[in-house]
């Protein structure tokens, strides 16, 4: 069945996004990895939209999309501001919040 | 009534592989566009080869569908209805609705494709030249060929969506182009004003499909089977529809308010002298000859609804000849003083099109096309011409008046092709501009507009008058600046600060010269066509040279009813129109139409092919009982040669008048009109009002800008201030006065002993849980995944 199709593509694209945020060191390498595992959430609604023929699932996925931009703007600048104070992005190293 | 429905004896309109297949037109540069930006780096010519081909390969379909609507036109019986090659496929279906992709060809959107891929294809040639070891060619040739894609699609586009993600496309690829050397800050602001500014109309465009659409789709649905959407549906429902009053006003004036942005119309025509700031070959493409257009070619696309909507003919004034007669004058007058040549030929081209909208809005619909389609030869040409001028002698600089003068002897042949394309735009006899303007001012007269016509005069007066300033203070007099030699390498202009230009500052310096093959052949081909062009439709030989009339204005013909075409339903297979009009026209006009009508034999069939060929159409005036109409009845004033030579005139003495000024102000050293702005207080006043663009810029920024956000935030504060602070203060009070008993009771006795017993539980689970917290994001992220993981397992095993 198509949809199966789609589900296992967004289980796919899910597993690399979380691989990419534990596994990357560089910030924006893990900002991408969180766009994949926000696409895989997309293309599940999608697949459930056109199965159940119901708008709701494009919709949601819009407001997802819209969301994800802001996310990733916050995001970069917030790496911005990091690199303009250690001249280095990597994750690892930003530990001073530690217990 | 029947006579009227155009059940004229009909031969089958031809078609041909190229019409039914003018859709790929705009794909050919849209896949190269990717193949660029994919690959473009890796070729040997940095994916410029991959453009100008692209360009060439639409143009020669676009020429091949041209010749073949133009057989269509030729094998159609005297007033028969021409059905215009649509095909439709849905795109995506949601909530019901169909969002329909497909081509809708008829001759209007034939010329302006065979245009825009004409002079996209020039312009690229130009550019492999103009652009040579940029740092960002690669990109500049993708967006370059993003953008013809983007106005080409617009161009075929069967409904608005579809028009709608041309337009966008045209736009963000005008951002990109405008800002191609963003490194400068003046030309990346120029690159937001510009996309802000067309934005802001955009706003109309989203606003009046919408209401087009939701007054019209089930009109459209139930008589034609398209969507609202549908170019051909919503040109139906208006002339056919009874569409009501308020409706198709407010969806007019909306899509007019989008075409004002796009179109530099005033009072949005800001922006386009300032993207002067991109490229010059970007100048000429999308900021005179094609983009801008897209505002001019959305009123003759749709030009049932604005005809209705704005009740065009219907009374002596309406908001796009207001508009356009404003335009045309405010722009002329900005002309004057400007000493930049590029911002010369913008403020012309505003002017122009100012020309093409007054004609749309006093039913002058062909001659505004035609206008379209000479004045992107001759535009082209002249920018063009200044790029190769700055390219060439002027070190860069555009500046006319610092950098310029004399050119015309070390340049004769961008002098010569100049001077060609100033006499076209001007209006002079032979060249193609007078073709086209004069008709549009003939034609707003013989409407009944007389003061537009008037405005239109004096406008090709103001025209003839700066054209001439311009090309005295660049070609004649003596070198100046650069010109003359003078290097001057901190120039104001984005070029000179590249990297790219050592190789040919080495020339530079050698002072100005001509350019090569790459950019003087298009300027000559391009002065070729400003010279010819208007043989196309060359009213005064008589009816035999109105080519264009004939195979571009649509025939305002009552169509028999086609209630069953399923048009919009087809999905991936080609709409009926297409296959069969005329077979459905002539094999079942009369079931359509209505059935007790008898058959009409084979006389009364001639009979009412004469009369509908020649009489007077209901079509425009009211909605016919039977059959639908695609296009107002629309008048063409007769040619007269008086007429002519007295506009003919009024420009040529423009050009001297504005000659002798021109003499006297740059090369005499004393005179009358040296430093007259400065001596007269009344002249310096309206010369300080033009140089600061009629202070539009400070209004638009300093007045609408500040003067809606400082109110909001000076408001707000004092709410905050005097209300809120209130409110706060007060519930502070009291919670005080509350807080302190609480705090002698309640908080000492029991809560103290339940805190502290808490804290020491919480401190042996904070050192226990401490190592979880190790600062690092990867670390965190792997728990929180690993928790869901292990509640998504949680949640299979209690389900199943």
């Amino acid at each position: 069945m198509l949809v199966n199709q789609f589900l296992i593509l967004a289980a796919v694209l899910f597993c690399i996004g979380v691989y990419g945020v534990i596994a990357r060191r560089n910030a924006v390498m893990v900002l991408m990895s969180i766009e994949l595992i926000l696409n895989s959430v997309n293309i599940n609604f999608l697949a459930f939209a056109l199965r159940n023929g119901s708008i709701d699932g494009h919709v949601f996925a819009l407001y997802i999309i819209a969301i994800a931009a802001a996310e990733v703007g916050v995001g970069l600048a917030l790496v911005l501001l990091v690199y303009r104070n250690r001249k280095s992005i990597a994750l690892d190293e930003l530990s001073e919040m530690k217990g | 009534m029947f006579a009227e429905a155009s059940t004229v004896a009909h031969e089958a309109l031809s078609s041909g592989w190229f019409l039914e297949h003018a859709f790929l037109i705009p794909i050919i540069p849209a896949v190269a566009f990717a193949l660029i930006i994919f690959f473009g780096k890796k070729l040997p010519m940095k994916g410029s080869e991959l453009g100008v081909l692209s360009m060439i390969g639409s143009l020669v379909f676009a020429v091949g569908a041209a010749l073949q609507w133009i057989h269509r036109v030729n094998g159609a019986g005297e007033g028969q209805f021409i059905d215009p090659v649509i095909r439709s496929w849905t795109w995506w279906n949601s909530g019901g609705f169909h969002f329909g992709i497909g081509q809708h060809i008829d001759g209007l959107s034939l010329t302006i494709l065979v245009v825009v891929a004409f002079i996209s294809s020039l312009v690229q040639i130009y550019s492999l030249e103009y652009l040579r070891g940029d740092r960002r060619y690669t990109h500049f040739f993708a967006s370059l060929t993003l953008f013809s894609a983007g106005m080409l699609n617009m161009v075929v586009a069967e409904n608005m969506i579809q028009l709608i993600l041309g337009w966008e496309i045209m736009g963000l690829c005008s951002f990109m182009l405008i800002g191609h050397w963003w490194e400068e800050g003046a030309n990346s602001r120029a690159a937001l004003k510009a996309f802000f500014t067309t934005r802001t109309g955009d706003i109309g465009l989203l606003v009046g499909t919408s209401v087009l659409f939701f007054s019209a789709n089930s009109w459209t649905q139930e008589h034609l089977g398209v969507s609202g959407f549908s170019i051909r549906g919503l040109s139906a429902w208006a002339l056919t529809g009874n569409p009501g009053h308020a409706a198709i006003t407010v969806g007019a004036v909306a899509l007019f308010i989008a075409c004002i942005g796009k179109s530099g119309q005033f009072p949005l025509h800001t922006w386009l002298p300032d993207a002067m700031a991109g490229p010059t070959p970007v100048s000429s493409l999308l900021h005179s000859s094609t983009m801008v257009v897209a505002g001019v070619f959305l009123v003759a696309r749709l030009y049932p609804v604005f005809f209705k909507g704005m009740n065009i003919l219907g009374s002596g004034v309406n908001l796009i000849t207001v508009i356009g007669g404003i335009t045309i004058v405010v722009a002329a007058a900005l002309a004057f003083v400007q000493t930049d040549i590029k911002k010369v030929l913008a403020y012309s081209t505003v002017s122009q099109l100012g020309y093409m909208m007054m004609g749309l809005g006093a039913g002058a619909w062909m001659p505004a096309v035609f206008h379209i389609f000479t004045h992107a030869f001759f535009k082209a040409c002249l920018f063009l011409a200044a790029g190769s001028i700055s390219h060439s002698a002027s070190h860069h600089s555009f500046e006319m008046k610092k950098d310029m003068g004399g050119l015309r002897k070390f340049m004769p042949i961008t002098f010569t092709t100049w001077i060609i394309s100033t006499l076209a735009l001007c209006g002079v006899f032979p060249f193609a501009g007078f073709f086209s303007k004069d008709e549009i001012i003939d034609n707003v007269g013989h409407n009944g507009y007389t003061v537009f016509m008037v405005v239109g005069l004096v406008g090709a007066f103001m025209t003839a008058a700066y054209m001439t300033r311009a090309t005295y203070l660049t070609f004649f007099g003596e070198p100046r600046g650069a010109s003359a030699g003078e290097s001057h390498d901190d120039h104001g202009d984005a070029h000179a600060t590249h990297d790219t230009h050592d190789t040919h500052d080495a020339q530079a310096h050698h002072g100005p010269h001509e350019s090569n093959l790459l950019i003087t052949v298009p300027l000559m081909i391009l002065a070729t066509l400003a010279l010819g062009a208007g043989l196309f439709n060359a009213t005064p030989f008589g009816e035999s040279w109105e080519r264009m009339t004939k195979w571009v204005e649509p025939r305002s013909v009552v169509v028999a009813d086609m209630a069953h075409a399923s048009v919009g339903e087809t999905r991936g297979v080609r709409t009926d129109d297409t296959v069969a009009p005329p077979m459905m026209m002539s094999s079942t006009p009369t079931a359509t139409a209505s059935g007790e009508e008898t058959p009409v034999g084979g006389e009364a069939l001639t009979t009412a092919s004469e009369s509908s060929a020649h009489a007077e159409s209901v079509c425009g005036t009211s909605a016919p009982e039977m059959g639908t109409c695609y296009a107002p009845q629309l008048h063409h004033a007769p040619f007269k040669w008086p007429k002519a030579a007295m506009s003919v005139v009024i420009v040529l003495l423009g050009m001297l008048i504005s000659w002798l000024i021109s003499v006297q102000m740059y090369t005499k050293k004393a005179g009358f009109f040296v430093g007259l702005t400065s001596r007269n207080k009344l002249l310096a006043l309206g010369y300080g009002f033009l140089v600061n663009k009629y202070y539009l810029d400070h209004l638009y920024e300093k007045v609408i800008v500040h003067g809606i956000a400082h109110p909001i935030a000076k408001a707000a504060y004092w709410v905050n201030q005097n209300i809120l602070d209130g409110i706060i203060n007060g519930v502070g009070l009291v919670t005080r006065r509350v807080a302190g008993w609480v705090y002698r009771n309640v908080d000492q006795r029991v809560v103290d002993g339940a805190v502290n017993g808490s804290g020491a539980v919480a401190r042996g689970t904070g050192n226990a849980l401490r190592p979880v917290q190790s600062g690092k994001v990867s670390q965190y992220g792997a728990l929180l995944f690993a928790a869901a993981a292990v509640a998504g397992l949680v949640l299979i095993i209690v389900n199943t």
